[in-house]
């Protein structure tokens, strides 16, 4: 077989387990005992050979383009199989694998409950074939059906369980803003394809828009892809929809339909529109830095671990569009080499949200599914009942705080390195305006690192602070598996940035046509982004660094243990100030534990506080209970959401007006309109 | 870079290391001597920071039942961050092959990791102490980082460069003149140092009232040899800001051959570089009270504008020259 056709059954075999997943889960429902299988078993293929077509194509196997006999009479799907789908359709097969590790396990709880099992099984095949598709197509018909199929089932996922209304409306919420999504989207296309012959994204390419149109079709595909990645305020359905989904899709939301609509973004600016203008650049760096600063400060102030991981979403999809942004900024100024480096630096934390975003949910999930507790407020102590979740939520939680040697840090070190050389640019507002974001950037980094401590402390660390905590069970082994899966490779990626730069640099030299030479020149272990006298990251050295620090520590202390006799490990009960023992509830809260970052930036929030003081009836001076609610709402729901909310109230009452309820004002509506076309056709 | 590689100059680099970390007791005692003789008090001998440590390090350890192994490691990777990031510093002689293992982002990164670690640690053993201790560490963290981030970026426009290494090596090719931008920095990071190692106004070392600690607060649990690692790193992340300070502001008299006389003499020039911050760092804390905990996001936003303009005086007015 040649090289193309091992290419081409690949990516056949994908597409066709996720398709074939959706078919089998059919039968679920009446095969119940066997209905994970059903569906996780060729999605698990559907992932492996995902993974294994894009990497091997990143790794030198042919691309290819594809014509099939679908679609309209005049447009047949045209498929392409190009670098940057490729590395898209691997980060959608390895989280795709995790997930159908994970999943078999996790749906177990479903089986007794009153949902159907073949609606999760054909709605989870259809969701992963409609992602695999949309990075396949390569015309604006195929990419419209796959977005829409990647859409509208997981809507259908979202909406789940259904039996709670707050789900349905959750779910609502997230189809009104997809299809919104989706209309930009389109429009977008059309402004595109109205100078050109046809819809394919070949004749797309060729396209010669004037400055204005190029502006107005970017400016529809930002708001239009962004409304799908959560770009603030576009991202108020992230937090709904996420913690409502089943965790794996949770896991599959967060880890890849963003980054999906992250593709589309790259693809429309750097691919159809050809030469990104900087002036876009910048809208993009603001953009980007509102939403990564935005999304953390929220996330620290939930109280629900899923929904606080869907801020984080907001906030890694900011620091992706930073790196977009810069790289627009330095490809429109005439700095290819430069804005290369900020486009790897997206890639690559493209890549790393998916793994430690995706290993997070499945963490939230097994912890969901042995405590069915939402609450980070009654959480505590895990660590003792789920030891292995435990250290792998640790890895997930290093990664995304972007700590050394962990992946989360090599992304936003190129970034970094990437808005440092804004000293070549000309203009004086573009050079102040670069260092703000790296310290937004630094920032939201920080503040990320606060909030994870929080998480996992409060989860994991301390006493439980509910009953139903302190007697919680390992996970399944395999959902233990699916996690350490992920998170060997946050630490491989991270370990081994030289490489994987290396490949995404193969990645932009197709989209762009310029090489990232200079930044793997030096062999694996060094990564120099611009030249060594620049800057320079050794990631492996780093990492054996903190290995050989643990192991000499831990050779003193066998050392210093054999030679003294009997253990010097006394175990007592914490400091109590003398007072009596402690309880659960004198721990620090999560809400405690965020005070005062919640009052530095007040004005960033809106709180509701509500402070209850029940009286004794005996006695109305002595209260007998003390209750205080906290919740931080989105300000985005008042600042933007509410008035266009309330503008389409007042329109639809204006357009009522007309619906009188008599027959004769219709017949009448129906005569103008008959005279105003014949006018307009004559 | 194979240059970088010979095992020379390895050599040289681990000898470097382990001089800082042996010093760095030793410079927190300095500074706690410079203390007492501007209080009125006797100071206890050269060797005492010695002393406590090797008490500390001897001494049972009394571990909470409700403490996880997170709380049993985290002194040793706090203490290995603190080493590693020692041994990126340009402390003595410039070019060592560790410092383009790690540049000065890596640094900041290091000292997270680290952060990271304790701040779990004090959330651990299910205390009010630990976790207030850790919330305002956090805190305090989220603040200053950025700003150590933004001198940093500032002296890495100017230089060019994030290594440290070719940033001192810039700073020593200049001719002398006002920078503003560089004034600002110091500034920025002089505050930005004070908040990091917890010395006052923003925390105080020597103080174990509950309402005001931060870093103590966190350690509480902790006894014997954990605390004595504890104690040992803070000295050492003493001893690296101050190395900071003095070496990318101040460079001259650094090594940049590994001739003898110029390791010697730049050896006696970090030291009285050491001693006058050390100084310097005892007056500030015997005539600052420590600030409330809610001013310090106020001296922190400080540092932070300070280092955010120095970093625009940098990019707008001296890009040209």
């Amino acid at each position: 077989m040649s090289d193309q056709g091992i290419t081409e059954l690949l990516v056949a075999i994908a597409v066709g387990g996720s398709l074939g997943a959706a078919l089998l889960a059919m039968l679920a429902d009446h095969y119940i005992k066997y209905a994970r299988w059903l569906v996780f078993v060729p999605l698990g293929i559907s992932g492996v050979s995902s993974t294994m077509a894009g990497v091997g194509v990143l790794f030198g196997l042919p691309t290819f383009t594809i014509t099939l006999p679908l679609g309209l009479p005049w447009l047949h799907w045209h498929l392409n199989f190009d670098l940057l789908s490729s590395f898209f359709l691997a980060v959608i097969g390895i989280v795709t694998v995790a997930v159908s590790i994970f999943g078999p396990g996790y749906v177990r709880d479903y089986e007794r409950g009153h949902y159907s099992q073949a609606l999760l099984g054909i709605a989870t095949g259809l969701f992963v074939a409609g992602m695999q598709l949309v990075v396949l197509a390569d015309d604006t018909f195929a990419f419209m059906i796959a977005w829409e199929l990647m859409s509208v089932s997981s809507y259908l996922l979202v909406a789940y369980e259904h039996h709670e209304s707050a789900n349905r409306r959750a779910a609502f919420i997230y189809l009104l803003m997809a299809q919104i999504g989706a209309v930009l989207i389109l429009l977008a296309f059309g402004v595109m394809s109205g100078f050109g012959s046809d819809l394919s994204f070949t004749a797309l390419r060729t396209n010669e828009l004037t400055p204005l149109w190029q502006t107005i079709a970017f400016t529809l595909a930002l708001l239009g892809f962004g409304m799908k990645a959560g770009i603030v305020p576009l991202h108020i359905w992230l937090p709904e929809a996420h913690p409502v989904a089943p965790s794996h899709i949770s896991a599959l939301m967060s880890g890849v339909m963003l980054k999906i609509a992250v593709y589309g973004f790259i693809r429309f600016t750097f691919d159809l529109l050809g030469s990104p203008q900087w002036s876009w650049g910048v809208a993009v760096l603001i953009i980007g830095s509102i939403t990564a600063l935005f999304g953390v400060l929220y996330a620290l102030m939930q109280h629900d671990l899923k929904r606080l991981l869907a801020y984080h979403s907001v906030e890694n999809i900011g620091i992706i569009y930073i790196g977009l942004g810069l790289a627009m900024i330095f490809f429109g100024s005439g700095f290819p080499k430069l804005g290369l480096l900020g486009l790897v630096g997206a890639l690559y934390h493209t890549l790393n949200h998916a793994l430690f975003k995706s290993l997070l949910f499945l963490g939230a999930g097994a912890i969901l599914q042995r405590s069915h507790e939402h609450s980070l407020e009654h959480m505590g102590g895990l660590i003792r009942h789920m030891p292995w979740t435990a250290v792998f939520f640790l890895i997930g939680c290093l990664s995304i705080s972007a700590l050394p040697p962990l992946n989360g840090f090599v992304s936003e070190w190129l970034i970094f390195q990437t808005a440092l050389q804004a000293t070549v640019l000309e203009g004086g507002v573009l050079r102040a305006i670069i260092p703000l974001t790296a310290a937004v950037l630094a920032l939201s980094g920080a503040l990320a690192a606060a909030c994870f401590v929080k998480v996992y402390s409060v989860v994991f660390l301390g006493v439980g602070r509910a009953k139903r905590v302190r007697h919680v069970h390992e996970a399944r082994p395999s959902m233990v598996l699916a996690q350490a899966l992920l998170a060997g490779l946050c630490l491989l990626f991270g370990v081994l940035p030289t490489l994987t730069v290396a490949a995404l640099g193969r990645v932009t030299q197709a989209l762009t046509g310029e090489g990232l030479a200079s930044a793997t020149r030096y062999g694996w272990l060094w990564l120099t982004p611009v030249s060594p006298k620049v800057a320079s990251y050794s990631a492996p050295l780093v990492a054996l660094g903190i290995i050989i620090a643990l192991s000499v520590w831990v050779v003193i202390y066998f050392w210093v243990r054999s030679s003294r006799s009997g253990s010097s490990i006394v175990i007592r009960d914490p400091w109590d100030c003398g007072f009596g023992s402690l309880t659960s509830r004198m721990q620090y809260t999560p809400s405690a534990f965020t005070m005062p970052i919640r009052q530095i930036f007040q004005p960033a929030f809106l709180v509701h506080e509500d402070n209850v003081r029940e009286m004794d009836p005996q006695l109305p001076t002595r209260p007998a209970q003390l209750r205080y609610n906290m919740h931080v709402e989105d300000i985005t729901w008042n600042a933007v959401y509410r008035p266009v909310e309330n503008a389409i109230h007042k329109a639809s009452r204006l357009v009522g007006r007309i619906q009188t309820g008599h027959l004769r004002h219709y017949l009448a509506y129906s005569f103008i309109t008959l005279l105003v076309l014949l006018w307009l056709i004559a | 870079m194979a240059d970088r590689l010979s095992l020379l100059a390895w050599l040289l680099a681990l000898l470097q290391t382990l001089l800082f970390i042996a010093l760095a007791p030793l410079f927190s005692g300095w500074v706690k001597r410079m203390k007492c003789y501007l209080q009125n008090r006797q100071p206890p001998g050269w060797w005492q920071p010695y002393r406590d440590l090797r008490r500390l390090l001897s001494k049972d350890l009394v571990i909470s039942h409700t403490a996880s192994p997170i709380f049993r490691i985290t002194p040793y990777i706090v203490c290995g961050t603190a080493i590693l990031a020692a041994s990126v510093i340009p402390f003595i002689v410039i070019n060592v092959p560790i410092g383009s293992m790690a540049d000065a982002i890596v640094l900041v990164g290091v000292f997270a990791l680290g952060r990271f670690f304790v701040a779990l640690a004090g959330m651990d053993v299910g205390t009010s102490f630990g976790g207030m201790g850790s919330s305002r560490e956090m805190t305090v963290a989220a603040l200053a980082e950025p700003a150590m981030l933004l001198v940093l970026f500032t002296l890495a426009m100017v230089a060019g460069s994030t290594n440290l290494a070719t940033i001192v090596t810039h700073t020593l090719g200049e001719p002398l003149v006002l920078r503003p931008s560089l004034l600002f920095s110091l500034a920025a990071l002089i505050l930005v140092s004070i908040a990091e190692t917890g010395r006052v106004p923003v925390d105080n070392p020597a103080t174990h009232l509950e309402l005001t600690m931060i870093h103590e607060a966190m350690i509480l649990e902790y006894s014997g040899r954990h605390l004595g690692l504890i104690e040992y790193s803070s000295q050492i992340k003493l001893m690296i800001y101050a190395v900071l300070i003095a070496n990318l502001f101040f460079p001259w008299g650094i090594a940049q051959s590994t001739t003898p006389l110029e390791l010697t003499t730049a050896l006696a020039a970090v030291l009285a570089k050491l001693g006058l911050l050390g100084m310097l760092l005892a007056l500030v804390e015997s005539v600052v009270a420590k600030m409330r905990i809610f001013r310090v996001p106020t001296f922190l936003a400080v540092a932070f504008t300070i280092a955010l303009v120095g970093m625009l005086s940098a990019i707008i007015l001296e890009a040209g020259a």
